[in-house]
């Protein structure tokens, strides 16, 4: 039987912790573009539901799409299975150059913005100013990526956009404990996340930057118990 | 269907992620012109200028535009002649998501995947396709461990599927030529021992 992809989709179970932000790339596929979608809602973070180790018994990490039963691992995985799957409208590009460029910044988000981040509340003293250094410059790289346009894929909110996204609730974190304003140091950056956060679809689905905050002093308290 | 002029590929033969492309471009059978790359020494203005970002090769460069990093490329490489040989990647969604999986964890993780190996000659199949280039374009590093280590890191006793899969991946036609030889890369460890 052919399924339309809206009926795909209420069958597809999200599960996950809403303030993982690589949770919110995907959800803001499905969210904005294509339907809504039943999240599961997932407990603390330290407890890992039998759900998500059956589902990914490789990282037991979210996000997890199941469709049909079966498991697609790993956020950016997640979208271009979306893409591929669901055909309409497309979150690539066209032509094969623009598609490989989009991959490639997808990658060096994925490689380089959550762990340059989390570099950042982790470290102390000179590690902690080498971490803000360090993010500014995955930023400036990113702001390149950007150039004047309104959006990273261009005039338009798409795949890029959703992939980076997500991370921004995590920015007024890291600028909290690293001292510095990204709308100072990258100010395209700054203006390009407002931009996104306008749109009815990402601010529906991104956490509030304080439940982020209260997240991560959370887990400061409990790596400084377990010292 | 693309055509193979005006592709330079910037690598080196004894870099595996070069490798990777040069397997790929070598299935579809792209004529394309090989810039050796002595990155190790240094990087040359035109690999700097090809990828500001990380530095690194291999860069594919087609009509003039560069592309960079090799499972990247690979995709790019498996769209643009797709009409030239046997694709890649599985044209099925679940199957390419499940191959990008694979090949991501490869980049990421030392560990080695013999249960995916089992009961097939390759990762792709019946022939080669996306998962050997991204995980068999280190098999001459690895036989050149084996040899500085004195141990066996593929050993037909322990992970015979994976054992397997290696001696039919360095057999193939595709990879010969392509993945270098490890008394090549022990002559290079020691060039490079030297310089520094």
């Amino acid at each position: 039987m052919l399924m339309t992809p809206l009926y795909a989709l209420r069958r597809a179970l999200l599960a996950g912790f809403r303030v993982e932000p690589v949770l919110h790339k995907s959800e803001n596929c499905i969210g904005g573009e294509r339907a809504a979608v039943q999240g599961t809602g997932g407990g603390p973070v330290r407890r890992k539901s039998e759900l998500l180790q059956k589902s990914n018994p490789i990282y037991e990490k979210v996000p997890v799409l199941l469709h049909n039963g079966k498991p697609i691992l790993e956020s950016t995985n997640i979208v271009y299975y979306i893409d591929e799957t669901f055909a309409s409208p497309p979150l690539l590009p066209a032509c094969s150059y623009g598609r490989s460029r989009a991959r490639f910044w997808a990658d060096f988000i994925d490689k380089k913005v959550f762990d340059g981040g989390a570099a950042i509340w982790r470290s102390k003293g000179d590690e902690l100013e080498l971490a803000k250094n360090e993010f500014i410059d995955i930023l400036k790289k990113l702001e390149g990526a950007l150039g004047d346009k309104d959006y990273l894929g261009g005039d338009k909110f798409g795949f890029l956009d959703i992939v980076l996204i997500g991370s921004s609730s995590w920015f007024p974190t890291y600028e909290r404990i690293g001292g510095f304003k990204i709308e100072d140091e990258c100010p395209k950056i700054g203006a390009w996340i407002k931009r996104c956060k306008g749109r009815e679809s990402v601010a529906k689905t991104l956490p509030e930057p304080h439940k982020v905050c209260e997240l991560v002093e959370c887990s400061e308290r409990c790596m400084e118990l377990n010292e | 269907m693309a055509t193979s002029a005006g592709v330079q590929l910037l690598g080196s033969w004894c870099s595996a992620f070069s490798n990777r492309v040069q397997l790929a471009l070598k299935l579809k059978s792209v004529e394309y012109e090989f810039v050796e790359e002595v990155f190790y020494v240094n990087k040359s203005e035109r690999l700097l200028n090809a990828n500001p970002v990380y530095q690194k090769i291999p860069v594919l460069i087609h009509d003039e535009k560069p592309l960079c990093e090799s499972l990247v490329i690979i995709e790019y490489i498996d769209e643009v002649w797709n009409g030239n040989g046997p694709s890649i990647l599985p044209s099925d969604p679940y199957e390419r998501a499940i191959a990008r999986f694979w090949a991501g964890y490869m980049d990421n993780k030392t560990r080695l995947l013999s249960n995916i190996a089992k009961g097939k000659r390759f990762f792709g199949g019946e022939d080669v396709g996306y998962l050997d280039f991204a995980l068999g374009c280190f098999l001459g590093w690895v036989k050149a461990t084996e040899i500085i280590g004195g141990v066996k890191l593929l050993d037909e006793s322990r992970t015979p599927g994976l054992a397997g899969w290696a001696e039919r991946f360095r057999s193939h036609d595709v990879a010969k030529d392509i993945i270098p030889e490890a008394p090549k890369l022990l002559e290079l460890i020691g060039y490079v021992q030297e310089a520094q």
